[in-house]
């Protein structure tokens, strides 16, 4: 088998991750495209290891090795990205990366109602700040910034 | 893309038809249905990132990642072959629609799903492909690989190559592994906790004459008997 064969499908996955780690705005659809660009690489480890396994009689198998090590890192991987993608939605109220700007400069607080304001569903923990004066809710979702970034 | 990627192998074989007992022209079978599965599974991996509904671009993820499997298998590397079938397809992306499940995402089409960058983003995407594909062609078009023999990923052969000399990181990943876990465990159980208490919590955070001693409030805020020593701290002051 030519090797420009899986060398070009694998830089054609990956640059497919890429344009949707780039272009999407749900955080879980960043999470697959980093899956795709993950096998991406994994399919070019593959390949080479196939390839070299014969050619230069690589007894290692670094390649596969490599390629299952991988696999399991990227498991470990969406799971924590999971898991912060539900605090972060539990804290926020959206899982839309365009809308959590807290390390951002020069914008408000984030969530459903920051600068944006087009998410509108209610947490569970929001009435607590909703019930109190304007300025204290505001000090209140500050505090709340606050305690999620400590 | 898939244009290039065909007019960058039709210029990588018009330039290796000269590569002795291999011709592009008169492809073998692997290389057939490598094609074949790998126009496949490029084509689901562009619906997965353009298709709006969310649900759909997880179950082409699925097409995206079984397509890899059969390349793998191709590749004659069996045991990673059944390996992604069972962690990628079987658990990740299961992984991934409890996500959206429980992040309430839209059955329907949603019309936000790609942000405002597309555009600079396919632009991004474009070059990168045109740049990788053009260096990877450039770089193995008279490479070719010999697929006859044994099977270069059998289980007994991976197995081995991984007992004997990857014990060490096969045992640090383990580690990680473990500690994945407990991340992941402690992530949802702070969240958790903070929906719990988040009433009580605001009010003490609206109660500190500061943020600054808010923050200091949850900065040990581990537990809420520390939180609400804290904010007594800061009534006091």
């Amino acid at each position: 088998m030519h090797l420009v064969h899986p060398a070009v499908l694998s830089a054609l996955l990956f640059c497919t991750g890429l344009y949707g780690v780039l272009a999407r705005r749900n955080a879980i659809l960043v999470l697959m495209s980093v899956e795709l660009m993950l096998n991406a690489v994994n399919l070019n480890l593959v390949a080479f290891d196939v390839w070299l396994s014969r050619t230069a009689e690589e007894t290692l198998h670094s390649g596969q090795a490599l390629t299952l090590f991988t696999i399991a890192i990227a498991a470990a991987e969406i799971g924590i990205g999971l898991a912060i993608v539900l605090a972060v939605y539990r804290n926020r109220g959206t899982s839309d990366i365009d809308k959590l700007r807290d390390t951002a400069e020069g914008h408000g607080p984030d969530g459903p109602d920051g600068a944006d304001g087009s998410g509108s569903d209610a947490l569970p923990a929001e009435p607590a700040g909703q019930a109190g004066q304007a300025g204290q809710a505001e000090r209140a979702g500050r505090a709340k910034k606050a305690e999620a970034t400590a | 893309m898939t244009l290039a990627a065909t007019a960058g192998q039709l210029a990588s074989g018009a330039t290796t038809t000269a590569a002795g007992a291999h011709g592009f022209l008169s492809p073998t079978g692997v290389e057939i249905a490598f094609l074949l599965v790998g126009l496949v599974t490029f084509g689901a991996a562009l619906v997965t990132v353009t298709t709006r509904q969310l649900v759909h671009a997880a179950l082409w993820l699925v097409v995206t990642l079984g397509g890899l499997a059969v390349e793998y298998l191709l590749l004659t590397a069996e045991f990673i072959a059944w390996v992604q079938v069972l962690i990628y397809v079987g658990s990740v992306v299961v992984l991934l629609l409890f996500g959206l499940m429980l992040t309430r995402a839209p059955i329907g089409r949603s019309p936000d799903a790609d942000s405002g960058n597309r555009w600079a983003a396919l632009a991004v995407a474009v070059a990168a492909a045109a740049a990788l594909v053009w260096v990877v062609v450039d770089a193995f078009r008279t490479t070719w690989i010999d697929l006859d023999g044994p099977a270069a990923g059998s289980t007994r052969v991976t197995g081995q190559s991984l007992f004997q000399n990857w014990v060490l990181p096969f045992e640090a990943l383990s580690v990680l592994l473990l500690a994945a876990l407990v991340g992941a465990i402690v992530l949802s159980r702070k969240a958790t906790a903070d929906a719990a208490t988040a009433a009580t919590g605001v009010k003490e955070a609206t109660t500190a004459t500061d943020v600054t001693e808010a923050t200091e409030v949850t900065d040990s805020a581990e537990g809420r008997g520390g939180a609400a020593d804290q904010a007594d701290k800061g009534g006091v002051r």
